[in-house]
């Protein structure tokens, strides 16, 4: 597994070139912000026709990742609906997919701000997630520690001889972690933006995702 | 004029200068003084809008002479909404407006009574248009114009151009005739290269080593204009002049990234008569009457003669005079390309690429504006479409896709069952499912592409004065420190704020990086191939004798590329096989072939490790030498590894975004203004790469491969260039690098062949990070 490994809270994390954290001890493999069903909340207000293959495209990916990690347990950390609604509008062919990633595995739904509500899909649906010493939660709180949380879909950017790159990272600082977005319509917050700099500490750095995750200072 | 004034269209031909606009306005004015007329008489179209009030300022004073009472307004981006929608329930007698603006205008649902009794349209400078998208879009909306008032005449006017019939195509009614009334072209331009006392250098864009006598040739002159390619290019002459100008003869820069306040302070200047000389681009091409320019100076090979011709049209600005111009190549190859291009004027040959058919991305936009404006008949809308000259060849089936994909996006592997854009009524009607989604499409109308730019401004405690704008692609290789050149001065780049470049003032001689990126023209295949056959000579008397040395001794050492044969080189040097091919194709179709052909040779186990390309050449070095160089030549295969090797290419992702855009499948401006930074939106790679994995052959797919094999990856001149040579390929062996070749080692652009290489780079420089940084991963 490619894989960058990390600590948070005494706990041994593996942040996968993917864009989700793999947690050995538990059997755990926590994804965030995957949107589903982006497109069809697009068109429903008024927006342009996206092609409507991101959902399969998140679910092929997770599918992928879950069978690399065998995992026992799922965190998605919010947002993992674009909203009620479009939870609702999944395709019969989506739902079923859903529920065959969740067969023989603990499926939790933590709510976001994109889908504050329980959904008619299968695991468990709630606030956060407490699993000493980490607690799994859409918005970072301040003044947590060993906390893992979604919503600011970071990027970070990186120049190397005259050419620059920047992808959806991780960042990590002694008292928590912030993950990228997985899902395949999501943009990225750069992490040099306030509300990024407020949240992490000095020492924060941050894992690019990609063929093999790279770790960097947090660029600010 | 008059005698034409009933010709259903009229394409007016004449020079810059010759008064032609006034001429396009005559049938108007008569019309106006000999009777009443109630609403819209005239629209006039420009493509930009300050020569919208230039006009108006010209019209102004005849029309007051003659004690008429016209009304004559402009509509342009720039006039207030109130004004807006006076002037649609109220219209002027003669309405000055741009494309976009007309575009705009008939997507109200009110287009049919403020255009009521219209009489008369006249495009100016229809020869800029009719080239790019603003012009397809400006003809689908006169064809819309056609129909709500039934009897309209057309006039366009043109500067001297090398196909009318191009453009009277375009301006006709079709399948009406449009007439072509040709002018006197007047005296014959005085062109000439000028000549230094130090040779151009072999190789590099900058001309630095001009500045003396071009400084010389501005204070001979009154007002000299001096044009550059780029605007990287014009920014970094104009700094090295102003270092040389020991007199501080006023001198200012105009280019598109400048600040507007920047901008218009200079054309004020120039109107005044206040400044000696202007560096330039294309921005300043258009024929807004400058004043008393004397001069036309253009740096690099012109690359097109047709643009050089118009360009020259800016000196002189009257009638009988002829117009002074000066070449200044950059280089020793752009010698001859300045020489074969002042032969070409000369013999008066322009010439231009033909353009194809309409493209389909500014079909959706316009079905969506039809929209807009109300329900539509898809059978009307098609004859329509049709009649405008750029899409009399569209087909049903290629309308009807675009229609599916305005209304449901075209999905070939999951439909969206609840929601459309479009729907159709029971009476067979289509119209918008959700009225709100106008406001949208009004936004995101227009057909030019910005490319993402940010904003620099000084450093100040509260915003300081904004320089002007560069490409976030440049701006993301900037490291804080890096000084640039904007606007002539050497800034130092502080910080990105809010979508902000911050920089501060240097006093620095050289900029650490000189560039931002633009666009680069290749140069025309007319141009190209008059070049391979001034090669034919046995002497070049015309040339300077540095240059026609350099050419006699490459004649002696290989040969010279010639027409209907394809030179190809090799070469060891530095450790390195050599591989030069004298395509002759144009930048892009160039850059494209060293593409395809380093993925052939890696097939093939030729180990290629780089390329580059220019206009005339690509070379390629690599572990082994080519032996067979018709066996990579075969275009069946090329044009399959240009498949494979397109769908990943940032190429098309780039004209990917331009035709979504267009298309109204990617919205630029939303009602709801762009959240925090940018994580409300999502980058168009990813809509481009989940298409291209999930419904390859979407009709989105199909005009970015359309749009792309024609503008930036030109496979077209490749392909013309393979049957012109129909396997005449001459290898000639050499053991040392060739006179014609040793210019292509001091190119920059040089493309590694990738594949893990940004992987490696990625992980040497994180780790370097990390280790100054102190932390350990």
């Amino acid at each position: 597994m490619n894989g960058c490994n990390i600590t948070l809270a005494g706990a041994q994390l593996t942040a996968l070139g993917s864009g989700a954290l793999w947690w050995d001890a538990h059997n755990l493999l926590c994804v965030s912000d995957l949107h589903l069903g982006k497109s069809e909340r697009i068109l429903r207000r008024g927006g342009a026709a996206l092609p409507p293959y991101e959902t399969r495209d998140t679910l092929s990916r997770l599918e992928r990742d879950l069978e690399a990690t065998g995992a026992r347990i799922v965190v998605c950390l919010g947002d993992s609906f674009d909203d009620l609604a479009a939870a609702q509008s999944l395709s019969e062919t989506e739902r079923l997919w859903i529920t065959r990633l969740q067969a023989g595995r603990r499926w939790i739904w933590i709510e976001g701000n994109h889908d504050p509500g329980p959904i008619d899909l299968g695991g468990s649906h709630l606030a956060e997630l407490p699993l000493p010493p980490l607690i799994f939660r859409h918005i970072a709180q301040t003044g947590k520690s060993g906390e893992i949380s979604g919503h600011y879909h970071p990027k970070a950017q990186i120049s190397m001889r005259g050419r620059s790159l920047s992808r959806p990272a991780f960042l990590l600082d002694s008292d928590r972690l912030i993950m990228p977005a997985y899902g395949t319509y999501t943009g990225g917050l750069r992490s040099s933006d306030e509300a990024l700099t407020r949240i992490m500490r000095s020492d924060a750095t941050a894992i690019l995702t990609g063929r093999t995750p790279h770790q960097i200072p947090m660029p600010r | 004029m008059l005698a034409r004034s009933d010709d259903p269209a009229l394409l007016l031909i004449a020079p810059t200068g010759g008064g032609k606009t006034l001429a396009g306005f005559l049938p108007t004015l008569v019309d106006l003084a000999t009777q009443d007329h109630d609403g819209m008489h005239t629209l006039y179209i420009s493509p930009l809008k300050a020569l919208a009030a230039d006009i108006k300022r010209n019209l102004r004073t005849p029309v007051d002479e003659m004690n008429l009472n016209i009304r004559i307004e402009d509509r342009t981006g720039d006039t207030t909404q109130t004004q807006k929608r006076r002037q649609r329930a109220d219209p002027p007698h003669i309405l000055l407006t741009t494309p976009e603006s007309l575009a705009l205008l008939t997507s109200y649902d009110d287009a049919h009574r403020t255009f009521k009794g219209l009489k008369r349209v006249v495009i100016d400078e229809i020869h800029a248009l009719a080239d790019s998208k603003r012009g397809d879009q400006l003809f689908l909306a006169l064809a819309r114009l056609q129909t709500l008032c039934p009897d309209l005449k057309r006039v366009g006017l043109s500067a001297t151009v090398e196909d009318p019939d191009a453009i009277a195509h375009l301006l006709a009614r079709h399948p009406d005739p449009c007439e072509i009334l040709l002018a006197d072209p007047g005296p014959a331009p005085d062109i000439q290269m000028l000549t230094t006392d130090d040779p151009p250098p072999w190789s590099g864009n900058g001309a630095k080593y001009s500045i003396p006598a071009v400084l010389d040739q501005i204070k001979q002159h009154k007002t000299t204009l001096i044009f550059h390619n780029t605007r990287a290019q014009a920014e970094i002459f104009f700094h090295n002049l102003w270092l040389a100008n020991d007199q501080s003869l006023p001198i200012g820069i105009h280019h598109g990234s400048l600040d507007r306040v920047q901008r218009e302070r200079v054309e004020a200047a120039m109107v005044r008569g206040d400044l000696r000389a202007i560096v330039c681009t294309g921005s300043l091409d258009l024929g807004i009457d400058w004043g008393d320019v004397d001069l036309v100076i253009q740096i690099g090979a012109p690359k097109n003669v047709k643009r050089l011709v118009q360009r020259i049209g800016r000196a002189n600005h009257r009638y009988n005079a002829p117009s002074k111009a000066l070449l200044v190549p950059a280089n020793r190859f752009e010698v001859v390309e300045c020489i074969a291009a002042l032969e070409a004027a000369k013999e008066g040959e322009l010439d231009g690429d033909p353009r194809g058919p309409g493209p389909r991305d500014v079909l959706c936009q316009h079905i969506l504006i039809a929209a807009c404006a109300g329900p539509f008949d898809a059978d009307a809308l098609f004859t329509e479409m049709t009649s405008a000259g750029a899409y009399s060849t569209l087909s049903r089936a290629d309308f009807d896709a675009c229609l599916d994909f305005c209304a449901t996006g075209g999905y070939a592997l999951r439909a969206y069952d609840k929601w459309k854009r479009l729907q159709q009524r029971p009476d067979g009607m289509w119209q918008l499912r959700d009225p709100r989604s106008t406001r949208a499409i009004r936004m995101n109308l227009g057909t030019i592409q910005d490319t993402d730019t940010l904003k620099v401004r000084l450093k100040r405690s509260r915003g300081g004065k904004p320089l002007g704008e560069i490409e976030e692609a440049f701006a993301a290789t900037l490291t804080p420190g890096d000084t640039f050149l904007i606007g002539g001065q050497i800034v130092r780049y502080e910080s990105l704020r809010e979508m902000t470049v911050e920089v501060t003032k240097r006093a620095d001689k050289k900029p650490k990086i000189a560039t931002f990126s633009g666009t680069k023209f290749s140069t025309s295949t007319k141009l190209s191939q008059r070049i391979l056959r001034m090669f034919q000579q046995e002497t070049w008397p015309e040339l300077p004798q540095h240059t026609a040395d350099w050419l006699a001794l490459q004649r002696k050492v290989s040969r010279l590329p010639e027409p209907g044969r394809l030179l190809v080189e090799t070469f060891p040097h530095d450790d390195r096989a050599h591989t030069v091919i004298y395509g002759f194709a144009g930048r892009n179709a160039m850059q494209t072939l060293g593409l395809l052909l380093t993925n052939r040779m890696e097939d093939a186990g030729l180990n290629p490790l780089g390329f580059l390309a220019t206009d005339y050449a690509t070379m390629i070095w690599g572990l082994d030498a080519v032996r067979d160089p018709a066996a990579l030549f075969d275009l069946e295969t090329l044009r399959d590894g240009l498949d494979t090797w397109l769908a990943g290419n940032a190429v098309m992702k780039r004209t990917f975004r331009a035709s979504a855009t267009i298309a109204g499948l990617i919205e630029r401006n939303s009602p709801s203004a762009r959240k925090s930074g940018r994580q409300a939106t999502f980058s168009s790679d990813i809509l481009y790469d989940t298409l291209h994995k999930y419904d390859p052959n979407h009709v989105m797919m199909q005009i970015t491969r359309e749009e792309a094999m024609k503008g930036l990856i030109d496979f077209g001149r490749i392909e013309d260039m393979i049957r012109r040579i129909d396997g005449r390929i001459d290898l000639i062996e050499n053991t040392q690098i060739t006179p014609l070749a040793a210019p292509l080692f001091l190119e920059v652009g040089r493309v590694p062949v990738k594949g893990l290489a940004e992987e490696k780079l990625l992980a040497e420089e994180a780790a370097r990070l990390m280790a100054t940084a102190g932390l350990t991963s």
